[in-house]
């Protein structure tokens, strides 16, 4: 059973990272970055062509991940497989030792480097989950009996401060009911608007890990408002960024991050830290944000 | 309905039209018409283009409905300055294009790019509104195709892409989702988003698609 499965199915608070796959074949950087991870997280995501850029693949760097021996959160889209290449690469994922999957839409190929792609997307998010836990079950999407079969541990996306947010309410749902164990979440900024989000998936009763990403300036900030959705870095955090220095700028990002961790830990059972190449300052965030000492009690699980 | 077209840059039709000097027209006389790409206005002007860069055009038409069965007729009673032609040119959606082909041995090349089936929102303002799927789910919907007005064709409900009703892939464009959403819940319906949507069947009738109504 994957470590992150036990942590949550045992109710313990979690901690996992993300990185994401250069354009090219070598590794080398992109795996240091995780294995700075050891010890601070339980997981690590790998994204899947992030922002519809072709990359080197999440399932050929989660099996990298697992050569290292950390574990990976395989993250799966909908946008460039159809149904017998999500099935396919789902049992690849396994056989290779891949157990944490998160299944997820994907941004469209208009957003990317290859434009005029064809968007798959002959399965949506939910169709995904209904089809990895068919899997799990022991048949394909057709219905045809699996030799073996996997025991995939599955997870999904949701965007807390979505407008409007009924219907993202709605989808987490169908999530669940398609067999999603767990929620990571879009970058929180807002502390008290997650609180409310979050009172109102309790009856859902499943693990929701807050995504943490770490503001590195006030253009970021900016940026984010006006073209990542479901992202709103109040006011107050920008004018904070722009007061500071340049050079201080990264001490700055730490005591914001560890503030909103601190702020969010009682609504959620867990945090998910983006660092977009700011990997190295993630140990410092979690003591600042005092999860660390948590996180290390358990270190010999990790 | 409407077959909306657009007409292909005039470098890329001179070039299909390489090596061909004599030229016959033919435009449509309703959705081409309609969308101001292939009517007896836009007909006259590819004349006049041809002409400028050295071609001849042996004659034009613009056929009441170029996919109707009276194409025949029509090409029938043009026949002199068709065979005057080594080829046809063709104003109209891609549905045209196959029936002058089907009567035609010479060569038959299209001047506009056919790019949906949409109706017309308000003047010169087109719309896809059907991708054709051969399974509707516009009862489900509130009456707005997931599959034609979301650009990831989702069948579940939003994705993480919208925001404030907008759509990630175009923020002028409205997210068919929280339209969706939105027309549920005015009439009461919202229980019809809850509920799982299969996969899809996108072999319904499988392409090349045929079939025969008896």
């Amino acid at each position: 059973m994957s470590k992150l499965r036990e942590k949550l199915e045992l109710g313990e608070f979690i901690v996992t990272g993300e990185i994401g796959p250069p354009k090219g074949v070598d590794l080398d950087k992109c795996l240091d970055e995780a294995v700075a991870l050891r010890g601070h997280v339980t997981a690590i995501n790998v994204t899947d062509l992030q922002s519809a850029v072709m990359r080197i693949g999440s399932l050929a760097v989660s099996a990298k991940l697992i050569e290292r021996g950390l574990e990976p959160v395989f993250q799966i889209t909908c946008r460039d497989r159809n149904r017998l290449a999500l099935q396919s690469d789902l049992l690849s994922a396994w056989a290779l030792g891949i157990e944490n999957v998160l299944c997820i839409t994907g941004d469209h190929p208009i957003l990317g480097d290859h434009t005029e792609a064809k968007p798959v997307y002959d399965l949506d998010s939910v169709q995904l989950l209904k089809a990895a836990s068919t899997l799990n079950q022991g048949h394909d999407m057709s219905g045809h009996e699996l030799e073996s079969n996997p025991s995939f541990f599955l997870g999904a996306v949701v965007t807390p401060a979505a407008e409007p947010l009924e219907p993202q309410l709605i989808k987490m749902k169908k999530k669940i009911e398609a067999g999603a164990r767990f929620f990571q979440t879009q970058a929180i900024y807002e502390p008290e608007r997650f609180g409310q989000f979050v009172n109102q998936v309790q009856e859902f009763n499943v693990p929701v890990i807050a995504g943490i990403v770490l503001l590195k300036s006030a253009a970021m900030a900016k940026f984010m408002n006006s073209n990542v959705a479901g992202v709103n870095v109040p006011e107050s955090i920008i004018r904070e960024m722009e007061e500071t220095a340049k050079e201080d700028r990264k001490k700055k990002a730490v005591e914001i991050t560890a503030r909103i961790i601190r702020q969010v830990k009682p609504f959620c059972q867990g945090i998910h830290i983006m660092p977009l190449g700011w990997g190295e300052m993630i140990p410092e965030i979690l003591k600042e944000a005092e999860i660390s000492q948590d996180v290390r009690s358990r270190r010999e699980e990790v | 309905m409407k077959s909306i077209t657009r007409q292909k840059p005039f470098d890329e039709i001179k070039e299909e039209l390489e090596g061909l000097d004599r030229i016959y027209i033919i435009g449509c006389g309703t959705c081409a018409t309609m969308t101001r790409t292939g009517g007896r206005e836009e007909v006259l002007d590819m004349k006049d283009h041809l002409q400028e860069v050295g071609k001849m055009v042996t004659g034009w038409t613009v056929i009441p409905t170029a996919c109707d069965e009276m194409t025949e007729v029509a090409l029938r009673e043009n026949n002199g300055a068709i065979q005057n032609a080594n080829c046809i040119l063709v104003m109209s959606c891609a549905l045209g294009v196959h029936k002058v082909n089907s009567y035609i041995d010479k060569p038959v090349i299209p001047a506009l790019d056919t790019l949906f089936i949409g109706i017309e929102d308000e003047p010169g303002n087109f719309h896809e509104v059907c991708a054709q799927c051969g399974q509707c789910v516009l009862g489900q919907t509130a009456g707005i195709c997931p599959l034609t007005a979301c650009h990831k064709g989702l069948l579940n409900g939003p994705c993480g892409g919208t925001n404030n009703g907008k759509c990630e892939v175009d923020k002028e464009k409205d997210c068919a989702w929280t339209l969706i959403y939105q027309r549920l819940e005015a009439q009461g319906r919202l229980n019809l988003m809850r509920k799982y949507q299969p996969i899809k069947n996108y072999q319904v009738v499988p392409r090349p698609r045929v079939t025969k109504i008896v």
